[in-house]
């Protein structure tokens, strides 16, 4: 069974530079862990294909259940360069919660 | 136990500060650190000096202090403001003569020495490379293009004034979280090598330093659960010795501070959680406790911190050409199509008319124009309306304008068409952003603290 990571986690992104981070909230200490199964650096990587140009980062925050995504060019150069209406990439956290994740392994 | 509350202060240049008020009045604090300058600010302000040599700073703050004061002054509220943008000097003159027009007698100090644009040569000459921090590239191919540079100065400088007797202290750039750390450690006894102490106090000040978006504001969660958002109140920070602090907001205001809501500011802008690096400390946020304690009240506990970097962070901008940019709207049946269309025609006639571009992006409102590549496009061919956007990258502003003249024609001459959106918009200087490092020594010998009464 698969699942939008919109019914499952809220998230937040901001901007420094070209350089987005993107960090994904878990309700709970087992959604937390499917997550941190499921939404891996490479399907994160895969799925901002064609908006990051550059690496992307994760990083496991357990204390706050949530992981952290950090996007090296993805921000068409940072946000007073930028040619995009969102060009502060304050819309790429939502864009996140578009993946669908497998529930079960 | 002692203990000092601190309110969170505007979090843009542009933000209200009517919710800093309600703190004042309600909220019973000792200070206000308030942050005008985003990373982008402080390119404004250059076109501001540009214009004057007596501006440079963010406007905002003496209408603010001037509402502010006649409440803030009974209470003994003291401010510190990174305000002075590129000309903290000017902007004392501007606020002392301000005061001294109302007959306010205050002390007002000043920080110099963040920024290093004059000092960019004598950097270089004594090794450092000014090389771009994310992607290795050296600095020649924009050093004639900076608009400023300036490096984000620790919470010592403020501290300093605070201790010399000010009431209200005008900085540059500094880390935005050391407006909070200084009257922290101004009151509350703690020594500059208390790592845990001083983590605690950075996480304080990054949860309070962007206003509502610890309270409620640009909720990613269930933002329908937020109450009130149209009296939202701003965060409030108590701290104690110890370094244990409770973030809540004036009793009255909307918003929310729970779990939720300051998780979400704790990551904000953050890369690796174990090592946010500030000019005070370097943060581990990974053993932060949040836990809610009562309504709109969370307890923050536990970060740790190890020493404070040998290098400092610098932020410079340069001019990196031009946005042309234009819009036209398009109803059903086919607003898609004729968006489509009518995008053809423009890119065709750019090139007829010899239009310069180094980038050219086409964008559908309404369809793609925010999710790009991830938009569901589902609905794409029944859209009820889409305005297509059309934006470039010129040189200068002569040849981005070149855009903006190609649209209004399709309004009789293209797809059948709806008009509306702005149209034209006025092109727009564009700034590329260039952080870089410097060891602390040399940017720090530079720093000056000085306190004059109005």
């Amino acid at each position: 069974m698969k699942k939008q990571l919109v019914e499952l986690a809220h998230a937040r992104s901001g901007d420094k530079g070209d350089i987005a981070s993107i960090a994904l909230f878990a309700p709970d200490r087992t959604t937390y862990d499917l997550l941190v199964r499921e939404v891996t650096l490479e399907r994160v990587r895969a799925h901002f294909e064609g908006i990051v140009f550059g690496e992307v980062e994760r990083f496991e925050v357990p204390n706050v259940l949530a992981l952290n995504f950090v996007l090296h060019g993805a921000l068409n150069g940072g946000a007073s360069r930028s040619l995009r209406s969102d060009a502060l990439g304050k819309s790429l956290s939502s864009a996140l919660l578009r993946m669908e994740i497998g529930l079960h392994q | 136990m002692k203990s000092i509350r601190i309110a969170g202060g505007l979090g843009f240049y542009g933000d209200s500060w009517r919710p800093v008020k309600a703190s004042i009045e309600r909220g019973n604090v000792q200070y206000v650190s308030s942050d005008h300058l985003a990373e982008l600010t402080l390119a404004i302000l250059q076109k501001d000096r540009q214009r004057d040599p007596n501006l440079g700073y963010t406007r905002d703050f003496a209408p603010m202090l001037l509402d502010l004061l006649p409440i803030a002054i009974p209470q003994g509220v003291k401010f510190i403001l990174n305000a002075g943008g590129l000309n903290p000097m000017a902007a004392r003159e501007a606020l002392l003569n301000a005061l001294r027009k109302f007959g306010i007698k205050l002390k007002v100090g000043v920080v110099l020495g963040d920024s290093v644009l004059e000092r960019l040569d004598e950097l270089q000459e004594t090794g450092v490379s000014l090389a771009h921090m994310d992607t290795g590239a050296g600095i020649a191919t924009v050093r004639d293009s900076l608009l400023f540079a300036s490096a984000y100065l620790g919470a010592r400088p403020l501290v300093e004034a605070l201790d010399a007797g000010a009431d209200i202290v005008l900085t540059g750039r500094v880390a935005d979280a050391a407006l909070f750390l200084a009257p922290m450690m101004h009151e509350l006894g703690w020594r500059w090598d208390d790592w845990d102490k001083l983590a605690q106090g950075i996480v304080v000040g990054h949860l309070l330093e962007c206003s509502g978006q610890a309270t409620g504001g640009n909720f990613g969660g269930d933002w329908r659960s937020i109450p009130d958002l149209a009296h939202i109140g701003y965060p409030i920070a108590e701290v104690w010795e110890n370094g244990d602090a409770v973030i809540s907001k004036a009793p009255g205001t909307g918003g929310r501070v729970n779990f939720d809501t300051l998780r979400e500011q704790l990551l904000y802008e953050v890369h690796d959680p174990q090592h946010y690096l500030t000019p005070d400390v370097d943060v581990d946020m990974t053993t932060v406790q949040l836990e809610e304690i009562a309504p709109d009240e969370v307890r923050v506990s536990g970060a740790t911190g190890r020493p404070a970097p040998e290098m400092l962070k610098i932020v410079a901008g340069y001019e990196d050409g031009v946005m042309g940019q234009a819009m036209l709207g398009y109803a059903w049946p086919d607003a898609l199509a004729k968006a489509q269309s009518a995008a053809q025609i423009i890119q065709q006639q750019m090139v007829e008319v010899g239009l310069k571009t180094e980038e050219v992006v086409v964008e559908y409102m309404g369809l793609d124009s925010i999710h790009g590549p991830l938009a569901d496009l589902t609905h794409a061919k029944n859209l009820n309306e889409v305005y297509l956007r059309i934006a470039v990258r010129c040189a200068d502003k002569k040849e981005a304008a070149k855009l903006g003249r190609l649209f209004p024609p399709l309004a009789l001459s293209g797809p059948p068409f709806i008009g509306g959106a702005g149209g034209m918009i006025e092109p727009r200087g564009l700034l590329g952003i260039w952080p870089t490092l410097a060891p602390r020594s040399v940017i720090e010998e530079y720093v000056r603290v000085s306190v004059e009464e109005s």
